[in-house]
């Protein structure tokens, strides 16, 4: 096994824990909340703010692979932010959690593009740009799913990605 | 009214009396309004020092302690004892001037971002951008401050805005949504701490600095005594507990007592009261009250499992749950014997180590000295310290008598502290008499702050143990490298006694017992700050120690 698998491997039995918080919509909010993952040495996956229902506050989604104590204590020094209003863990199971990537790959030959569009539209992603030597994908999913299709088109060559973290609400 | 104005109207609002600070030009505004107002302003030397000042006094009022600074170095000079109190969880309110508005981002003269920079030391940085905002923001400051774990808050207002003069209300309650310390007694969990305790044959209790911010004194005491529980502290939980109390052992720890740190890893039950499991109490975390049952009570939440995974987490107010938990325990039948095996133990403990300790046998050692100074002061009296050598001295040979009456910067480790924020305790309890019990290296940190002592009334003790070293360095020089001293000398330089001459106190040199019964006399005495200089050996080492990274059973007694 290459080191890369291996990490790989590893980070599949690692458990991937979803928080969502409500937090106050105000300057300098995002700022201490990452400060503090520094300071205590939490490792994030991916971090995702944005507007919600309510002007006055915002939606973060934090996903970290950790161990269960880890994700307490993060849960616990975020409850301690005075600007952090609620903070969930969520039940994976009970929970819709999405994700959008934009993958540009390298794609010359005609039957290599055909590929990349068959397995664009098995994948329910979007060709959102085609030029003469590469192709632009949209894939929205959870993170295993964009993982996979990554997995499937990285020997083409892929040129340039940009994954915008996971955002996720509780069902029903 | 303008913001400056707004400012004092709401600390005197929120029953702040004094505020110790150094003007500049981005808080002239405030220092103008401070010509007409009631508050009383303690002008001091360096910023640090305010800090200190205000830490000292909100730790002996148990109230907010403010310091002012101007922008950039005033506000920067402010952090170390905005971090020391951060680290000890006291209530500080820094009110810092900023550049105007229009300035902030420019990289204007004086600019710092204070509000980053403060981020990770206080529990919340304030910028308020409008005059209107200030009562508000001072209100909600003060209340974040003090409730809940205390903590520093700062707030930062940019010159234009305490300049400002806009139609200014005063909240008389705020609301802080993200906001909610938890304080009621958690009945369900002290239930099950009822059940622990009742079925421990060796019970122990480890009570921290919670104690103290909570006043649980006479909680702590009746339980202990109650259950005839050994109390041991951490080092800031020193003095929750009377030290000549028949089940007192002391602070355990790096420097702890011998007996207190050998009784807590033979103990079966470990009620944690207002306590974290620091590195330097517990040692290692792994090792620590490894097959015990461990009950951890804290105000805190995210203290719970963060260090420590721990049997029974009772979190909420200390003070209400020991009282919830004395009042379920007394409805039981508890029949414990004054001669059990346990307390047996205890005794076995004290008198064995009692003699196994290094001790040296000069005429005048930190021991001894520290003993004559207990000996000769009331039991009121405040007692803050210096860090290092000087500090776990203290920790080691002077009690505390009379429940929170010493303090010290035990997270941080801040030099320097000691004497500022003894002129803090002063300010707010000026009837007894204050001490700092001090080393050379830390005192020459913030020594100028004589001046503050001398000219605003504040007449404190510093008690200089004096080896013109910074000591404990030395000893782990010696211990952990061979005794290859490295910047450890300071050569007889200064001679403090001069020092605090130049300042219009009083130094008395003190070379042997006698000397220095007389010398502490005459400083009681004094209406102006005495600094003791105590002559003592660079080669006297601190014992006992526990090493770092090293468990609490594995400690050098240096005999």
């Amino acid at each position: 096994m290459t080191a890369t698998t291996e990490a790989q491997s590893h980070d599949r039995l690692v458990p991937l824990y979803i928080l969502s918080s409500l937090v106050e919509n105000k300057p300098g909010v995002l700022f201490r909340i990452t400060n503090l993952f520094r300071a205590r040495n939490f490792n994030i996956e991916s971090i995702t703010v944005g507007s919600t229902e309510m002007p006055d506050l915002s939606r973060m989604t934090i996903t970290t692979k950790s161990d269960e104590r880890t994700v307490d204590q993060l849960v616990k020094q975020l409850r301690k932010l005075i600007d952090v209003v609620e903070v969930t863990v969520l039940d994976k199971e009970h929970t819709v959690y999405r994700e959008l990537a934009l993958i540009k790959m390298k794609a010359i030959d005609p039957p290599v593009r055909m590929e990349i569009i068959n397995y664009a539209s098995i994948f329910r992603a979007n060709v959102l740009d085609i030029a003469k030597e590469n192709i632009l994908v949209e894939i929205t999913g959870t993170p295993d799913k964009i993982d996979a299709f990554k997995n499937l088109v990285t020997h083409y060559g892929i040129i340039q990605m940009a994954r915008t973290g996971v955002s996720a609400l509780p069902r029903g | 009214m303008n913001g400056a104005k707004a400012l004092l109207a709401a600390l005197e609002k929120d029953r702040v009396e004094i505020v110790f600070g150094l003007p500049g030009g981005a808080n002239l505004p405030i220092y103008d309004a401070l010509v007409d107002s009631g508050l009383r302003h303690v002008l001091v030397r360096h910023e640090q020092s305010a800090a200190h000042m205000a830490d000292g006094y909100a730790r002996i009022k148990r109230k907010v302690g403010v310091c002012f600074a101007t922008s950039g170095p005033g506000a920067t000079n402010l952090i170390t004892g905005i971090a020391t109190a951060y680290a000890d969880s006291s209530p500080v309110l820094a009110v810092t001037g900023q550049v105007a508005l229009a300035m902030i981002g420019k990289d204007a003269f004086q600019e710092t971002d204070i509000i980053g920079v403060a981020n990770p030391c206080t529990k919340y940085a304030f910028q308020p951008r409008t005059a209107a905002e200030i009562p508000e923001t001072i209100k909600k400051a003060i209340y974040i401050s003090e409730s809940g774990r205390p903590g520093p808050v700062l707030v930062d207002i940019p010159k234009d805005v305490q300049q400002t003069t806009e139609d200014i209300f005063f909240p008389e309650l705020v609301k802080v949504r993200g906001y909610n310390p938890v304080l009621d007694a958690d009945f369900s969990q002290i239930g099950r701490t009822v059940e622990l305790l009742m079925n421990s044959e060796r019970p122990i209790i480890m009570a921290g600095g919670g104690v103290i911010l909570s006043g649980a004194f006479s909680e702590l005491q009746a339980l202990a005594e109650l259950l005839l529980i050994p109390v041991v502290t951490t080092f800031k939980g020193k003095g929750a507990f009377p030290e000549n109390h028949p089940l007192a052992m002391g602070p355990i720890g790096m420097h702890g007592h011998a007996e207190a740190n050998k009784i807590i890893v033979e103990a079966d039950c470990i009620l944690a009261v207002g306590a974290r499991f620091s590195d330097r109490s517990v040692g290692r975390f792994d090792e620590f009250g490894k097959g015990m049952n461990i009950i951890h009570m804290d105000i805190d939440p995210a203290e719970i499992g963060k260090n420590k995974l721990v049997d029974v987490a009772v979190v909420g107010d200390v003070k209400a749950s020991l009282k919830t938990l004395v009042k379920m325990l007394s409805k039981q039948v508890i029949s414990r014997d004054k001669h059990n095996p346990w307390l047996k133990r205890r005794k076995e403990l004290i008198d064995y180590y009692s003699e196994s300790i290094k001790d040296y046998t000069r005429d005048l050692t930190a021991k001894k000295a520290l003993k004559k100074l207990r000996e000769i002061l009331p039991s009121e009296a405040i007692t803050t310290t210096e860090v290092g050598q000087c500090q776990m001295w203290a920790s080691l040979h002077f009690d505390v008598i009379s429940p929170g009456t010493f303090f010290s910067s035990t997270g941080l480790g801040t030099m320097g502290f000691g004497f500022p924020a003894s002129i803090g305790a002063k300010a707010a309890r000026p009837t007894v008499p204050v001490v700092d019990i001090a080393g050379d290296g830390s005192f020459n940190m913030t020594e100028n702050s004589l001046a503050v002592s001398v000219l605003d009334d504040l007449p404190v003790i510093v008690f200089l143990m004096n080896n013109y070293m910074l000591g404990m360095v030395a000893q782990w020089q010696r211990t952990f490298y061979n005794r290859r001293y490295m910047g450890v000398h300071q050569k007889s330089c200064p001679d403090y006694s001069k020092i605090a001459e130049a300042y219009g106190a009083q130094g008395i040199k003190a070379q042997s017992v006698d000397e220095l019964d007389k010398a502490i006399r005459s400083a009681l005495k004094s209406n102006v700050a005495t600094v003791i200089d105590i002559t003592i050996d660079p080669e006297e080492d601190v014992y006992p120690f526990v090493a770092p990274g090293t468990g609490l059973k594995d400690m050098i007694t240096g005999a």
